[in-house]
């Protein structure tokens, strides 16, 4: 094969090529040729070839040139005595797995369009191959599907050695189509329990992609048997397990326990966590399968325990799970530093979602708010506006607790009871204090957290402050609203004559620094 | 329609005499006349205005009023010459005959006087005075005249008299009865009566000639007393200063004398002059009602009905931001038996007024000399009379750095333009002051705010108001060059609280404007990263300034409450990774509770600060009792920033303040300064502690909140690693947390109103003169009011027009009938007569037919 110069002229020549061999039989060798070109290093030529093989092989398929039936192996073919046309086709299909081996190889290229257009290749290999089956089917409407070549996608897309989250984004189009979507969670289940089968630590690459996949697998919410599929079928049959929403199900459920087996990583704990009660309960076949993961999670602490909680809290809400210390593990995770974390609005979402039943004991209620109340005294102002109305909130909810802030003719005591140390709230004697917090940050230097601390000097309001807008605003979108505020005109001024940068000699600035 | 309106109009006229005669109700009317309007239902409280009326005698009092004006309009409609009456006052009834008289003779001697040809120039009327031409009496010599003076004393003292006190009417006088006695037929000539005069006054003269030397004498010597007292009752005005010197009264010209003290603006009762204490107290006064505002602000109450009051401002505000808020007349006062003209000690005296004196060199007295601290020195004054051109009416402002720094000004000054523009973008101020010292930095400065002020011309407040944004920006810049200028900003501050004063919003502005600038910077990195460094010195700045330029402790202030924020931030969002880093922390520390040293503002973010301050100067150890919070970790590298272990550096560590240079870059140092610095940083930070301690002793949760300070500063104290004086420091704030009181008082809601019940009591409505039209504002009442009226007004004019011309038609009527009548008349006895005529030429024919 005479080289020409430049991709035109490759295309050229591979496309010449390629209709030599569909044309005729007798140049069938030149398949060699293309099949060379697929392990070149030139990112050009390789997706030509790509595209030459893609046309070539998708048009022996569709013809049917191609052997049906359990693969001999191709030296006892050559050696045997059958026909030519028998022949042909072993050879050509034994060439067409090796093209699909190099397509898998070409998964792992570091260039994206190779990459896109191998995957875009291979699936489309897997369409006319589960339209023209390489296997005999047993019996009448039987189904097949091409298993092994759909693993081999799925597998090198869940590669242990490079990040594939582009190529899988461009997968997830596949997984719209319910028979693609099935299979993938049957195949990925499959590379997942392969890549962690004996070995003790797996990349985290591996768990990355794997998640990527996982997560992009989205099981459709109304109870409608799956109708749109990527192989076409003349008709479907109700034998098939792949047309039952309950088998997908069943798939989904064994994809992701498998997955969660393992020893996850802690970042990708966080983010199975973060879709879990929305994308990954609801579509499980036994929710309650979920506990072990949930529980486990909920021992590691922080951020993780809490959204931990939020799956365990729907758990318990709707699939009537036991889970005793549920608001103990809760109580546990008030600490100062739940102010100053990026999930905040998070977790007063959630603790606002936790306590909203009004059948709480009230002790546990108490405890909360006084807990609560003494975190707020570290708080910075964007917290204490969410936090305050959020005490108010529960003061409202829960009227036993209002002795909190309306206990009259109750002894003046010498110590507070409540002991913040105590880890059961049960025990904690918060119904026996009172919310002094509040009433210290009354004197808040920022005028709203004031405003909002005074509230409990009157009697309550009935209705409940909705804290939703509140949870995320930030400290610079308050200071915003303060820029954006009118105020009396003129502006008030300072009326005592400035001396000096660093003020009078009573300030502190000027007992303790120097200008020199 | 014209007329027929115009004569509506007259007849409604309420000053037309006989309508108002007959218009008073006889009170024996015919009881056939009155028409009873009769009301079907009795309405307490409504009161009836025509329930009476006496339809006949109204209508024929209208009939009369239109005979005597309508109909004689009519009447004359075709005339077009009038009968005027010019008689001075004659339909006048305000004023009396006798006044009419009176006015009438004044007119017509006036009319007398006046020329009787305007070709005629020569006729003007001549002036004279005891009946001589003033023209002459001009020509005289002063001798002369003082002659003639004492001539006339023995005659004519009455009319002398008159004619010193009581004006020129006796001069008129005079010459009438002079003339009468000239008309009158006497029996002596005239040559006889002057002899006589002439003989009379000279031995009258001969008698009083000692007499008047002493007199003269006497009079001498009250001028000279007078010379004296002149001085104090006149008003220390320049215009009257160089009156008084050009008219410098000759020793016997009394009379001018008197004609110019009758002239002369009199000396004005002043207020009295103010003692020192009577000052002092006024000035307490002052502050007091500004503190009480202060305290208003700081509890956030009456917001709202602060901001419905409408400002004052008077009529003739040019609302150029020029508040004269003192009364700039001086006081007269006494010094050393002098009179000594002092300034105000406000030092807003006018800088025209002081000049004059220095130039005079008066010996009143040197009144720079009285001046407080607060009044321009007088290099300053001295400055502007070189610069000479716009300076009168400029407010001064205090200025105390610049004595000390005089000297140096005296050489700068040499070079220095006197005027500048003012600038109109950042790089022009910068290259006015750039290559400068700071002296002649703030110079620039100040001059350009002089030549810029807002009421010399009109664009100079929008002016000045950027030149605040400029200097702001020139301070940021000042504060991160290497090393930065604190000192010069220290100067600028000063500048800037002026520029302050006199514009607040554009100030206010400025600052927001910079500080959301900061804000912005931290927010991006806080996004990007998840926490931010420490701005730069820049930002401290401008934080502090902020305080200084706006009270720090109202409940909410437009420009203070965001700073708060972004000093929050700074302590919530910052990681201390470096001694720098500390350094700037306690700075913004020292900052926020400065900001709330008066409101007294409870800030848990400074308390997390110190308690990781604190924690960062122990060795790290399993957290006991208490918990820190972003941005400390308990562990990491920065984690024992604070921590000295040298016993050395401990040993001969000295108390110091923390130069502010540090925050802005430091310096590399040897193991042991560094040491001797954190060692400095723990005691600010203890210092702080004990701040913390005793503004927030109050509180009611005060020990839950100190807790964690407590539990460390023990630990401090059982590591015994800090020098002596740490420790006794430590030592005192723990016996202070301890003292303050524990007591744990439950909460009480605040007890509310109980809701009023609802009470029938009846709605009481305002009856209005258009009826009852409720239920909107005063505006649309009064509007409503007035369509009313108009309406109603209309209605009746409608009504006049329409009877005049009932009335004009039914005149012109009965013109016509008279007419036909007339003419009837007429043609009946023209019809006689031919009869009678005929009768006769019948007669006669018969007769002549029977012959």
């Amino acid at each position: 094969m005479e080289r020409e110069a430049g991709p035109g002229g490759a295309r050229r020549a591979l496309g010449r090529l390629v209709e030599a061999v569909l044309a005729n039989r007798g140049k069938a060798n030149a398949v060699f040729d293309i099949l060379a070109v697929l392990q070149s290093e030139d990112r050009e030529e390789i997706q030509e070839a790509v595209r030459a093989c893609s046309r070539l092989f998708g048009a022996l398929l569709a013809r049917g040139e191609l052997f049906v039936g359990q693969l001999p192996s191709e030296e006892m073919v050559m050696a045997g005595s059958r026909g030519a046309t028998r022949k042909y086709r072993v050879w050509m299909r034994h060439r067409y797995h090796s093209c699909c081996n190099c397509l898998g190889e070409l998964l792992a290229r570091s260039s994206f369009q190779v990459k896109e257009l191998a995957l875009s290749t291979l699936m489309k290999f897997v369409q006319l191959e589960g339209e023209h089956p390489l296997e005999k089917p047993k019996w009448e409407g039987n189904y097949l599907f091409p298993h092994q070549l759909f693993k081999s996608v799925v597998g090198g897309l869940l590669s242990a050695d490079e990040d594939h989250s582009l190529l899988l984004c461009q997968f997830r189009e596949y997984l719209e189509h319910d028979d693609i979507r099935y299979h993938t969670m049957q195949a990925a289940t499959d590379a997942v329990a392969r890549a962690t089968d004996g070995r003790p630590e797996v990349p985290l690459t591996f768990w990355n992609n794997a998640f990527t996949l996982l997560s992009s697998v989205s099981l459709p919410r109304q109870e409608r048997a799956p109708s749109s599929f990527y192989v076409k079928h003349a008709e479907l049959s109700d034998k098939w397990k792949v047309v039952h929403l309950r088998e997908h199900r069943k798939a989904f459920q064994q994809m992701w326990l498998g997955f969660l087996k393992h020893q996850l990583p802690l970042r990708i704990c966080k983010r199975v966590l973060v879709i879990t009660h929305d994308s990954i309960l609801p579509h499980l076949a036994q929710p309650s399968l979920m506990i072990d993961f949930l529980a486990r999670a909920c021992d590691l602490g922080g951020a993780v325990s809490l959204l931990a909680l939020n799956g365990l809290f729907i758990l318990i809400h709707k699939h009537n799970l036991e889970y005793p210390d549920f608001y103990r593990k809760l109580y546990g995770l008030l600490d100062p530093s739940v102010f100053h974390v990026k999930y905040r609005a998070r977790f007063f979402h959630l603790a606002d979602l936790f306590l909203s039943s009004s059948h709480l004991p009230a002790y546990l209620v108490a405890a909360f708010t006084k807990r609560l109340a003494r975190l707020a005294l570290t708080a910075p102002p964007e917290a204490l506006l969410t936090v305050l109305p959020f005490i108010c909130n529960l003061l409202r909810r829960h009227p036993a607790c209002r002795v909190l802030v309306h206990r009259p003719r109750g002894p003046e005591l010498d110590a507070d009871p409540y002991d913040p140390r105590e880890e059961d709230p049960a025990q904690s004697r918060a119904l026996e204090s009172s919310l002094w917090e509040l009433q210290a940050l009354q004197r808040h230097y920022h005028p709203e957290v004031s405003k909002a601390a005074s509230a409990i000097n009157q009697a309550l309001s009935e209705a409940e402050v909705s804290i939703a807008p509140l949870l995320e605003l930030t400290a610079f979108q308050i200071f915003e609203r303060e820029l954006e505020k009118k105020g009396p005109e003129p502006v008030p001024l300072e009326f005592i004559p400035a001396r000096g940068l660093l003020g009078r000699r009573a300030d502190l600035c000027a007992q303790h620094f120097t200008l020199s | 329609m014209g007329k027929a309106r115009s004569a509506g109009a007259r007849g409604r006229a309420p000053g037309a005499p006989a309508g108002a005669r007959g218009g008073r109700a006889r009170p024996s009317a015919n009881p056939f006349e009155v028409k009873v309007n009769r009301q079907k239902f009795q309405v307490l409280g409504r009161k009836t205005r025509h329930d009476v009326g006496l339809p006949g005698v109204s209508r024929a009092r209208a009939l009369q009023k239109r005979t005597q004006t309508l109909l004689k309009e009519y009447k004359e409609r075709d005339k077009s010459n009038v009968f005027r009456d010019k008689r001075f006052g004659e339909y006048n009834s305000n004023i009396s005959p006798e006044e009419k008289m009176m006015k009438r003779f004044a007119l017509e001697q006036q009319r007398q006087h006046e020329k009787k040809s305007i070709y005629n120039l020569n006729e003007d009327e001549e002036l004279t005075h005891y009946g001589q031409s003033l023209a002459d009496i001009e020509k005289h010599n002063d001798i002369v005249d003082s002659d003639s003076d004492a001539e006339d004393r023995g005659v004519l003292s009455a009319e002398l008299t008159a004619a010193h006190f009581g004006g020129g009417g006796g001069l008129l006088h005079k010459k009438t009865s002079q003339q009468q006695g000239e008309e009158g037929e006497q029996p002596k000539s005239r040559r006889e009566l002057i002899e006589e005069l002439i003989a009379k006054s000279k031995q009258e003269k001969r008698e009083r000639q000692s007499q008047r030397e002493d007199a003269l004498e006497l009079t001498e010597k009250l001028d000279q007393d007078w010379k004296e007292i002149q001085t104090l009752l006149a008003r220390k005005t320049p215009k009257s200063e160089s009156k008084g010197g050009k008219e410098k009264p000759k020793p016997d010209a009394y009379d001018m004398m008197v004609r110019e003290l009758g002239f002369e603006m009199k000396a004005q009762p002043s207020n009295r002059m103010k003692t020192e204490e009577e000052l002092a107290q006024e000035e307490q006064e002052r502050l007091e009602g500004l503190e009480a505002e202060r305290l208003r602000r700081m509890l956030g109450k009456e917001e709202d009905e602060h901001i419905k009051r409408p400002k004052h401002t008077s009529a003739d505000d040019l609302s150029d931001g020029f508040v004269l808020d003192k009364d700039d007349r001086r006081l007269l006062s006494y010094k050393d038996g002098k009179m000594n003209v002092e300034e105000e000690p406000s030092g807003e005296a006018s800088s025209s007024e002081s000049e004059e004196e220095e130039g005079k060199g008066s010996s009143a007295g040197d009144p720079e000399e009285s001046d407080g601290p607060d009044s321009p020195s007088g290099l300053e004054s001295d400055v502007e009379s070189k610069d000479g051109s716009e300076r009168t009416q400029e407010e001064r402002r205090p200025n105390p750095g610049e004595r000390s720094t005089a000297d140096d000004r005296e050489a700068a000054r040499a070079e220095l333009p006197y005027t500048f523009a003012a600038p109109k973008s950042y790089e022009e101020l910068k290259s006015l002051l750039s290559g400068r010292s700071m002296e002649e930095q703030l110079l620039v400065v100040e001059r350009i705010q002089k030549c810029n002020h807002p009421s010399l011309a009109v664009g100079n407040k929008a002016k000045l108001e950027k030149l605040f944004g400029f200097l702001l920006e020139y301070v940021g810049d000042l504060a991160t060059s290497d090393p930065p200028d604190l000192g010069g900003i220290d100067k600028l501050v000063v500048q800037l609280y002026n520029l302050c004063q006199m514009f607040p919003e554009a100030a206010s502005s400025a600052v927001k404007f910079v500080l959301r600038d900061a804000m912005h910077d931290m927010e991006g990195m806080v996004e990007t990263t998840g926490r931010a460094a420490f701005p730069g010195l820049d930002v401290l700045i401008y934080l502090k300034i902020a305080g200084i330029l706006f009270p720090t402790s109202d409940f909410w202030h437009p420009v203070v409450t965001p700073a708060l924020l972004c000093l929050s931030q700074l302590l919530t969002k910052c990681p201390v990774q470096s001694l720098q880093d500390v350094v700037k922390g306690l700075f913004v520390c020292c900052v926020f509770l400065d900001y709330v040293s008066l409101s007294q503002r409870f800030i848990p973010e400074l308390i997390n600060f110190l308690v990781g301050i604190l924690y960062i100067a122990t060795p790290n150890r399993q957290s006991q009792g208490y918990a820190l919070v972003h941005p400390f970790r308990a562990l990491g590298k920065s984690s024992e920033l604070l921590l000295v272990s040298d016993e050395e550096a401990t040993a001969t560590w000295h108390r110091r303040s923390l130069p502010l240079q540090w925050a802005g870059g430091l310096k590399a140092q040897t193991e042991t300064e560094a040491n001797h610095t954190r060692l400095s940083c723990l005691a600010v930070c203890l210092a702080l502690v004990r701040r913390c301690v005793t503004a927030y002793g109050t509180l009611p949760s005060f020990h839950d909140i100190v807790r964690p300070l407590r539990a460390l500063l023990t630990e401090h104290l059982a590591a015994r690693s800090c020098p002596p004086e740490l420790q006794e420091l430590s030592r005192s704030i723990l016996t202070e947390m301890e003292k303050q009181p524990k007591y744990y008082r439950p909460l009480v809601c605040e007890k509310s109103k109980p809701v009023p019940l609802k009470l029938f009591t009846p709605r009481l409505v305002k009856v209005l003169e258009f009826g009852k039209k409720q239920g909107c504002t005063k505006e649309e009442q009064e509007r409503k009011r007035l369509i009313h009226k108009h309406k109603r007004e209309f209605k009746g004019a409608v009504r006049e027009i329409r009877k005049d011309n009932q009335f004009l038609a039914w005149m012109q009527l009965s013109e016509i009938m008279e007419r036909d009548a007339e003419r009837k008349r007429k043609v009946k006895q023209l019809f006689n007569t031919l009869a009678t005529q005929e009768g006769e030429w019948k007669a006669l024919k018969r007769k002549k037919f029977k012959k």
